[in-house]
Protein backbone atom coordinates (compact mmCIF):
# COMPACT_ATOMS: atom_id res chain seq x y z
CA UNK A 1 0.00 0.00 0.00
CA UNK A 2 2.92 2.36 0.66
CA UNK A 3 3.61 2.66 -3.04
CA UNK A 4 0.00 3.56 -3.74
CA UNK A 5 0.00 6.36 -1.22
CA UNK A 6 3.29 7.71 -2.49
CA UNK A 7 2.12 7.68 -6.09
CA UNK A 8 -1.05 9.49 -5.09
CA UNK A 9 1.04 12.03 -3.24
CA UNK A 10 3.29 12.50 -6.28
CA UNK A 11 0.28 12.96 -8.55
CA UNK A 12 -1.29 15.58 -6.28
CA UNK A 13 2.04 17.37 -6.03
CA UNK A 14 2.44 17.43 -9.80
CA UNK A 15 -1.11 18.67 -10.30
CA UNK A 16 -0.48 21.43 -7.80
CA UNK A 17 2.71 22.36 -9.62
CA UNK A 18 0.90 22.56 -12.95
CA UNK A 19 -1.69 24.79 -11.31
CA UNK A 20 0.98 27.14 -10.01
CA UNK A 21 2.42 27.40 -13.51
CA UNK A 22 -0.90 27.73 -15.31
CA UNK A 23 -3.16 29.94 -13.26
CA UNK A 24 -2.95 33.71 -13.08
CA UNK A 25 -5.29 34.46 -10.23
CA UNK A 26 -3.00 34.84 -7.24
CA UNK A 27 -5.50 33.19 -4.91
CA UNK A 28 -5.81 30.11 -7.09
CA UNK A 29 -2.02 29.93 -7.35
CA UNK A 30 -1.97 30.00 -3.59
CA UNK A 31 -4.50 27.19 -3.38
CA UNK A 32 -2.30 25.12 -5.65
CA UNK A 33 0.63 25.72 -3.30
CA UNK A 34 -1.55 24.46 -0.47
CA UNK A 35 -2.34 21.39 -2.53
CA UNK A 36 1.38 20.72 -2.93
CA UNK A 37 1.93 21.08 0.82
CA UNK A 38 -0.90 18.64 1.47
CA UNK A 39 0.61 16.15 -0.94
CA UNK A 40 3.90 16.39 0.95
CA UNK A 41 2.07 15.75 4.20
CA UNK A 42 0.54 12.62 2.76
CA UNK A 43 4.01 11.38 1.86
CA UNK A 44 5.24 12.15 5.38
CA UNK A 45 2.41 10.26 7.01
CA UNK A 46 2.92 7.33 4.66
CA UNK A 47 6.61 7.14 5.46
CA UNK A 48 5.86 7.37 9.16
CA UNK A 49 3.77 4.26 8.87
CA UNK A 50 6.27 2.55 6.62
CA UNK A 51 9.07 3.01 9.11
CA UNK A 52 6.93 2.65 12.18
CA UNK A 53 8.01 5.80 13.97
CA UNK A 54 6.32 9.07 14.74
CA UNK A 55 8.79 11.49 13.18
CA UNK A 56 6.89 11.67 9.91
CA UNK A 57 3.65 12.58 11.63
CA UNK A 58 5.49 15.12 13.71
CA UNK A 59 6.97 16.81 10.65
CA UNK A 60 3.55 16.76 8.98
CA UNK A 61 2.18 18.53 12.04
CA UNK A 62 4.84 21.22 11.84
CA UNK A 63 4.23 21.61 8.11
CA UNK A 64 0.57 22.27 8.87
CA UNK A 65 1.48 24.95 11.41
CA UNK A 66 3.85 26.67 9.01
CA UNK A 67 1.32 26.39 6.19
CA UNK A 68 -1.34 28.05 8.32
CA UNK A 69 0.99 30.96 9.08
CA UNK A 70 1.97 31.17 5.44
CA UNK A 71 -1.65 31.29 4.29
CA UNK A 72 -2.41 34.15 6.66
CA UNK A 73 0.52 36.24 5.47
CA UNK A 74 0.08 35.35 1.83
CA UNK A 75 -3.57 36.24 1.75
CA UNK A 76 -2.86 39.50 3.57
CA UNK A 77 -0.30 40.34 0.89
CA UNK A 78 -2.77 39.46 -1.85
CA UNK A 79 -5.42 41.69 -0.30
CA UNK A 80 -2.90 44.50 -0.02
CA UNK A 81 -1.82 44.15 -3.65
CA UNK A 82 -5.46 44.05 -4.69
CA UNK A 83 -6.08 47.29 -2.89
CA UNK A 84 -3.31 49.15 -4.64
CA UNK A 85 -3.44 47.49 -8.06
CA UNK A 86 -7.16 46.62 -8.23
CA UNK A 87 -6.32 43.19 -9.50
CA UNK A 88 -5.54 39.77 -8.10
CA UNK A 89 -3.75 38.62 -11.22
CA UNK A 90 -0.10 37.73 -10.86
CA UNK A 91 0.61 39.36 -14.21
CA UNK A 92 -0.27 42.78 -12.94
CA UNK A 93 2.22 42.82 -10.11
CA UNK A 94 5.12 43.79 -12.35
CA UNK A 95 6.49 46.96 -10.83
CA UNK A 96 9.88 45.40 -10.24
CA UNK A 97 10.15 44.40 -13.85
CA UNK A 98 11.89 47.45 -15.24
CA UNK B 1 -9.40 -4.86 2.33
CA UNK B 2 -11.30 -1.97 3.79
CA UNK B 3 -8.23 0.20 3.49
CA UNK B 4 -7.79 -0.69 -0.16
CA UNK B 5 -11.35 0.26 -1.00
CA UNK B 6 -11.08 3.51 0.96
CA UNK B 7 -7.82 4.31 -0.73
CA UNK B 8 -9.06 3.77 -4.26
CA UNK B 9 -12.27 5.70 -3.75
CA UNK B 10 -10.47 8.61 -2.13
CA UNK B 11 -7.59 8.54 -4.59
CA UNK B 12 -9.97 8.93 -7.51
CA UNK B 13 -11.94 11.61 -5.71
CA UNK B 14 -8.91 13.59 -4.64
CA UNK B 15 -7.14 13.48 -8.01
CA UNK B 16 -10.35 14.48 -9.78
CA UNK B 17 -10.87 17.31 -7.32
CA UNK B 18 -7.26 18.44 -7.72
CA UNK B 19 -7.72 18.55 -11.48
CA UNK B 20 -10.92 20.50 -10.96
CA UNK B 21 -9.03 22.90 -8.73
CA UNK B 22 -6.52 23.60 -11.45
CA UNK B 23 -8.86 23.74 -14.41
CA UNK B 24 -12.09 25.30 -13.18
CA UNK B 25 -12.57 28.84 -14.39
CA UNK B 26 -14.19 30.21 -11.27
CA UNK B 27 -12.07 30.74 -8.20
CA UNK B 28 -14.85 29.69 -5.83
CA UNK B 29 -15.12 26.30 -7.51
CA UNK B 30 -11.38 25.96 -7.10
CA UNK B 31 -11.71 26.66 -3.39
CA UNK B 32 -14.44 24.06 -2.97
CA UNK B 33 -12.42 21.52 -4.92
CA UNK B 34 -9.48 22.18 -2.62
CA UNK B 35 -11.81 21.50 0.30
CA UNK B 36 -12.69 18.12 -1.19
CA UNK B 37 -9.01 17.24 -1.59
CA UNK B 38 -8.27 18.23 1.99
CA UNK B 39 -11.17 16.22 3.39
CA UNK B 40 -10.20 13.10 1.49
CA UNK B 41 -6.61 13.51 2.64
CA UNK B 42 -7.88 13.75 6.21
CA UNK B 43 -9.61 10.40 5.79
CA UNK B 44 -6.43 8.94 4.31
CA UNK B 45 -4.50 10.10 7.37
CA UNK B 46 -7.04 8.47 9.62
CA UNK B 47 -6.73 5.24 7.65
CA UNK B 48 -2.96 5.40 8.06
CA UNK B 49 -3.06 5.41 11.85
CA UNK B 50 -2.70 9.16 12.22
CA UNK B 51 -5.94 10.16 13.96
CA UNK B 52 -4.43 13.31 15.44
CA UNK B 53 -3.29 14.58 12.06
CA UNK B 54 -6.66 13.72 10.55
CA UNK B 55 -8.42 15.85 13.15
CA UNK B 56 -5.91 18.67 12.75
CA UNK B 57 -6.26 18.49 8.98
CA UNK B 58 -10.00 18.94 9.22
CA UNK B 59 -9.87 21.63 11.87
CA UNK B 60 -6.95 23.65 10.55
CA UNK B 61 -7.20 23.13 6.81
CA UNK B 62 -10.84 22.65 5.96
CA UNK B 63 -11.92 24.75 8.89
CA UNK B 64 -9.56 27.69 9.11
CA UNK B 65 -7.54 27.84 5.92
CA UNK B 66 -10.43 27.18 3.57
CA UNK B 67 -12.58 29.76 5.30
CA UNK B 68 -9.76 32.26 5.01
CA UNK B 69 -9.47 31.50 1.30
CA UNK B 70 -13.17 31.93 0.73
CA UNK B 71 -13.22 35.09 2.80
CA UNK B 72 -10.42 36.68 0.79
CA UNK B 73 -12.03 35.47 -2.41
CA UNK B 74 -15.22 37.27 -1.53
CA UNK B 75 -13.27 40.36 -0.51
CA UNK B 76 -11.21 40.49 -3.68
CA UNK B 77 -14.18 39.84 -5.92
CA UNK B 78 -15.50 36.48 -6.93
CA UNK B 79 -15.86 37.54 -10.52
CA UNK B 80 -12.17 38.22 -10.97
CA UNK B 81 -11.88 35.45 -13.50
CA UNK B 82 -8.60 34.52 -15.07
CA UNK B 83 -7.77 36.19 -18.32
CA UNK B 84 -7.47 33.79 -21.20
CA UNK B 85 -4.59 35.61 -22.83
CA UNK B 86 -1.25 33.93 -22.58
CA UNK B 87 1.41 36.39 -21.49
CA UNK B 88 4.26 34.08 -22.30
CA UNK B 89 3.81 32.27 -25.58
CA UNK B 90 3.53 28.52 -25.23
CA UNK B 91 3.46 28.78 -21.47
CA UNK B 92 0.39 26.65 -21.08
CA UNK B 93 1.69 23.86 -23.29
CA UNK B 94 5.08 23.72 -21.64
CA UNK B 95 3.61 23.95 -18.16
CA UNK B 96 1.44 20.92 -18.85
CA UNK B 97 4.36 19.05 -20.41
CA UNK B 98 6.54 19.86 -17.42
CA UNK B 99 3.81 18.83 -15.00
CA UNK B 100 3.18 15.54 -16.78
CA UNK B 101 6.88 14.82 -16.97
CA UNK B 102 7.42 15.62 -13.33
CA UNK B 103 4.45 13.58 -12.21
CA UNK B 104 5.47 10.60 -14.33
CA UNK B 105 9.05 10.81 -13.11
CA UNK B 106 8.01 10.88 -9.47
CA UNK B 107 5.38 8.18 -9.88
CA UNK B 108 7.72 5.88 -11.77
CA UNK B 109 10.55 6.44 -9.32
CA UNK B 110 8.30 5.68 -6.39
CA UNK B 111 6.64 2.80 -8.21
CA UNK B 112 9.97 1.11 -8.86
CA UNK B 113 10.98 1.01 -5.23
CA UNK B 114 10.26 -2.32 -3.57
CA UNK B 115 8.97 -1.51 -0.10
CA UNK B 116 8.94 -4.05 2.65
CA UNK B 117 5.53 -4.41 4.29
CA UNK B 118 4.77 -1.32 6.31
CA UNK B 119 6.00 -1.50 9.87
CA UNK B 120 2.80 0.14 11.08
CA UNK B 121 2.42 2.56 13.91
CA UNK B 122 2.00 -0.18 16.51
CA UNK B 123 5.64 -0.21 17.48
CA UNK B 124 5.89 3.57 17.73
CA UNK B 125 3.01 3.89 20.12
CA UNK B 126 3.62 0.74 22.10
CA UNK B 127 3.99 1.41 25.81
CA UNK B 128 2.18 4.71 25.42
CA UNK B 129 -1.51 5.43 25.50
CA UNK B 130 -1.98 5.72 21.77
CA UNK B 131 -1.25 8.07 18.95
CA UNK B 132 -2.04 11.41 20.56
CA UNK B 133 -0.12 10.87 23.84
CA UNK B 134 2.80 9.48 21.87
CA UNK B 135 2.86 12.53 19.60
CA UNK B 136 2.53 14.81 22.61
CA UNK B 137 5.47 13.12 24.24
CA UNK B 138 7.57 13.62 21.12
CA UNK B 139 6.55 17.26 20.74
CA UNK B 140 7.08 18.23 24.35
CA UNK B 141 10.33 16.39 24.89
CA UNK B 142 12.53 15.96 21.85
CA UNK B 143 11.05 18.76 19.77
CA UNK B 144 10.09 21.21 22.45
CA UNK B 145 12.33 23.95 21.06
CA UNK B 146 10.81 23.67 17.58
CA UNK B 147 7.41 23.82 19.18
CA UNK B 148 8.28 27.01 21.05
CA UNK B 149 9.66 28.56 17.87
CA UNK B 150 6.35 27.68 16.24
CA UNK B 151 4.54 29.85 18.74
CA UNK B 152 6.81 32.75 17.83
CA UNK B 153 6.03 32.10 14.18
CA UNK B 154 2.30 32.16 14.80
CA UNK B 155 2.48 35.40 16.75
CA UNK B 156 4.60 36.96 14.02
CA UNK B 157 2.12 35.79 11.39
CA UNK B 158 -0.83 37.24 13.26
CA UNK B 159 0.94 40.55 13.75
CA UNK B 160 2.11 40.60 10.15
CA UNK B 161 -1.38 39.96 8.85
CA UNK B 162 -2.71 42.80 10.95
CA UNK B 163 0.00 45.17 9.79
CA UNK B 164 -0.46 44.22 6.15
CA UNK B 165 -4.22 44.34 6.15
CA UNK B 166 -4.47 47.54 8.13
CA UNK B 167 -5.07 50.67 6.15
CA UNK B 168 -4.61 54.24 7.25
CA UNK B 169 -7.35 56.59 6.23
CA UNK B 170 -5.52 59.13 4.09
CA UNK B 171 -8.52 61.35 3.45
CA UNK B 172 -11.10 62.26 6.02
CA UNK B 173 -14.27 60.26 5.80
CA UNK B 174 -16.74 61.89 3.44
CA UNK B 175 -19.52 63.49 5.41
CA UNK B 176 -23.08 63.72 4.22
CA UNK B 177 -22.41 67.33 3.36
CA UNK B 178 -19.46 66.42 1.14
CA UNK B 179 -21.47 63.75 -0.58
CA UNK B 180 -24.32 66.15 -1.28
CA UNK B 181 -21.89 68.72 -2.64
CA UNK B 182 -20.26 66.20 -4.96
CA UNK B 183 -23.60 65.13 -6.18
CA UNK B 184 -24.87 68.60 -6.96
CA UNK B 185 -21.60 69.61 -8.57
CA UNK B 186 -21.80 66.50 -10.72
CA UNK B 187 -23.71 66.05 -13.95
CA UNK B 188 -26.83 64.52 -12.46
CA UNK B 189 -28.17 65.99 -9.23
CA UNK B 190 -31.49 64.23 -9.55
CA UNK B 191 -31.99 60.53 -8.94
CA UNK B 192 -31.50 58.34 -11.97
CA UNK B 193 -34.55 57.32 -13.92
CA UNK B 194 -35.97 54.01 -12.86
CA UNK B 195 -36.32 51.09 -15.21
CA UNK B 196 -39.33 50.82 -17.46
CA UNK B 197 -41.86 48.71 -15.67
CA UNK B 198 -44.31 47.52 -18.28
CA UNK B 199 -46.82 44.76 -18.13
CA UNK B 200 -45.20 43.00 -21.03
CA UNK B 201 -41.71 42.72 -19.71
CA UNK B 202 -39.69 41.58 -16.80
CA UNK B 203 -39.73 44.99 -15.19
CA UNK B 204 -36.27 45.93 -14.00
CA UNK B 205 -34.30 44.82 -17.00
CA UNK B 206 -36.25 47.06 -19.38
CA UNK B 207 -35.04 50.57 -20.15
CA UNK B 208 -37.43 53.42 -19.46
CA UNK B 209 -38.87 55.40 -22.32
CA UNK B 210 -38.51 59.15 -22.69
CA UNK B 211 -41.52 61.26 -23.74
CA UNK B 212 -40.47 61.10 -27.38
CA UNK B 213 -40.40 57.32 -27.30
CA UNK B 214 -36.64 56.87 -27.25
CA UNK B 215 -34.86 54.87 -24.62
CA UNK B 216 -33.44 56.55 -21.52
CA UNK B 217 -29.89 55.24 -21.53
CA UNK B 218 -29.30 55.98 -17.87
CA UNK B 219 -32.18 53.76 -16.81
CA UNK B 220 -30.48 50.61 -18.02
CA UNK B 221 -29.09 48.51 -15.23
CA UNK B 222 -25.67 47.59 -16.53
CA UNK B 223 -25.23 44.47 -14.47
CA UNK B 224 -28.54 43.00 -15.53
CA UNK B 225 -28.06 44.04 -19.11
CA UNK B 226 -24.65 42.47 -19.33
CA UNK B 227 -25.93 39.30 -17.74
CA UNK B 228 -28.82 39.11 -20.16
CA UNK B 229 -26.63 39.73 -23.15
CA UNK B 230 -24.29 36.98 -22.07
CA UNK B 231 -27.12 34.57 -21.36
CA UNK B 232 -28.95 35.50 -24.53
CA UNK B 233 -32.10 36.96 -23.03
CA UNK B 234 -32.00 40.17 -25.06
CA UNK B 235 -35.19 42.23 -25.11
CA UNK B 236 -37.57 41.21 -27.85
CA UNK B 237 -37.73 44.72 -29.24
CA UNK B 238 -34.76 44.80 -31.64
CA UNK B 239 -34.29 48.53 -31.23
CA UNK B 240 -33.92 48.27 -27.48
CA UNK B 241 -31.73 45.22 -27.76
CA UNK B 242 -29.46 47.06 -30.14
CA UNK B 243 -29.34 50.02 -27.83
CA UNK B 244 -28.49 47.97 -24.79
CA UNK B 245 -25.82 46.22 -26.78
CA UNK B 246 -24.43 49.52 -27.93
CA UNK B 247 -24.30 50.86 -24.39
CA UNK B 248 -22.55 47.71 -23.23
CA UNK B 249 -20.03 47.93 -26.02
CA UNK B 250 -19.32 51.50 -25.11
CA UNK B 251 -18.84 50.36 -21.53
CA UNK B 252 -16.41 47.70 -22.57
CA UNK B 253 -14.51 50.14 -24.73
CA UNK B 254 -14.24 52.84 -22.18
CA UNK B 255 -12.42 50.69 -19.61
CA UNK B 256 -11.80 52.77 -16.54
CA UNK B 257 -13.02 56.19 -17.62
CA UNK B 258 -16.18 57.19 -15.75
CA UNK B 259 -19.47 57.63 -17.56
CA UNK B 260 -21.82 60.15 -16.05
CA UNK B 261 -25.10 59.12 -14.68
CA UNK B 262 -24.87 55.39 -14.78
CA UNK B 263 -26.99 53.38 -12.51
CA UNK B 264 -25.25 53.13 -9.18
CA UNK B 265 -24.71 49.79 -7.61
CA UNK B 266 -25.60 50.40 -4.05
CA UNK B 267 -23.32 47.98 -2.28
CA UNK B 268 -20.25 48.81 -4.31
CA UNK B 269 -20.95 52.48 -3.92
CA UNK B 270 -21.31 52.27 -0.17
CA UNK B 271 -18.08 50.34 0.04
CA UNK B 272 -16.36 52.91 -2.04
CA UNK B 273 -17.45 55.67 0.27
CA UNK B 274 -15.45 53.87 2.88
CA UNK B 275 -12.50 54.04 0.54
CA UNK B 276 -12.91 50.31 0.10
CA UNK B 277 -12.94 47.78 -2.66
CA UNK B 278 -14.23 48.74 -6.03
CA UNK B 279 -14.33 47.04 -9.37
CA UNK B 280 -12.92 48.94 -12.26
CA UNK B 281 -15.52 48.03 -14.78
CA UNK B 282 -18.51 48.74 -12.61
CA UNK B 283 -20.38 51.94 -13.19
CA UNK B 284 -20.83 54.43 -10.42
CA UNK B 285 -22.75 57.62 -10.25
CA UNK B 286 -21.53 60.67 -8.47
CA UNK B 287 -18.04 59.36 -7.99
CA UNK B 288 -16.56 61.25 -10.89
CA UNK B 289 -14.40 63.46 -8.79
CA UNK B 290 -13.11 60.65 -6.65
CA UNK B 291 -12.48 58.26 -9.45
CA UNK B 292 -9.40 59.98 -10.78
CA UNK B 293 -7.04 58.49 -8.24
CA UNK B 294 -5.98 54.93 -8.67
CA UNK B 295 -6.97 53.02 -11.75
CA UNK B 296 -5.72 55.19 -14.59
CA UNK B 297 -2.13 55.70 -13.74
CA UNK B 298 -1.20 52.10 -14.19
CA UNK B 299 -2.66 52.03 -17.68
CA UNK B 300 -0.73 55.06 -18.75
CA UNK B 301 2.58 53.91 -17.44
Amino acid sequence: MTTHYLVLSALLFAIGGVGVLLRRNAIVVFMCVELMLNACNLAFVTFARQHGNLDGQLIAFFVMVVAAAEVVIGLAIIVMIFRTRRSASVDNANLLKY
Amino acid sequence: MGETITFWVLAVVSVAAALGLVFSRKAVYSALMLGVVMLSLAVLYAVQDAPFLAAVQIIVYTGAVMMLFLFVLMLVGVDSADSLVETIRGQRFWAIVAGLGFGLLLALAVGNVAFSPAAGMGRAVSGRDGNVPALAEEIFTRHVFAFEVTSALLITAALGAMVLAHRERVRPKATQRDLARTRFAGPQPSPLPGPGTYALHNAIDMPALLPDGTVAVTSINRVLARHEMEEGYAPTDPEKAALIKQVLEKDAARDAAPVEGDKPIQVKDALQDEGELRDEGEPQAGTTSRKENAPQEEDGK
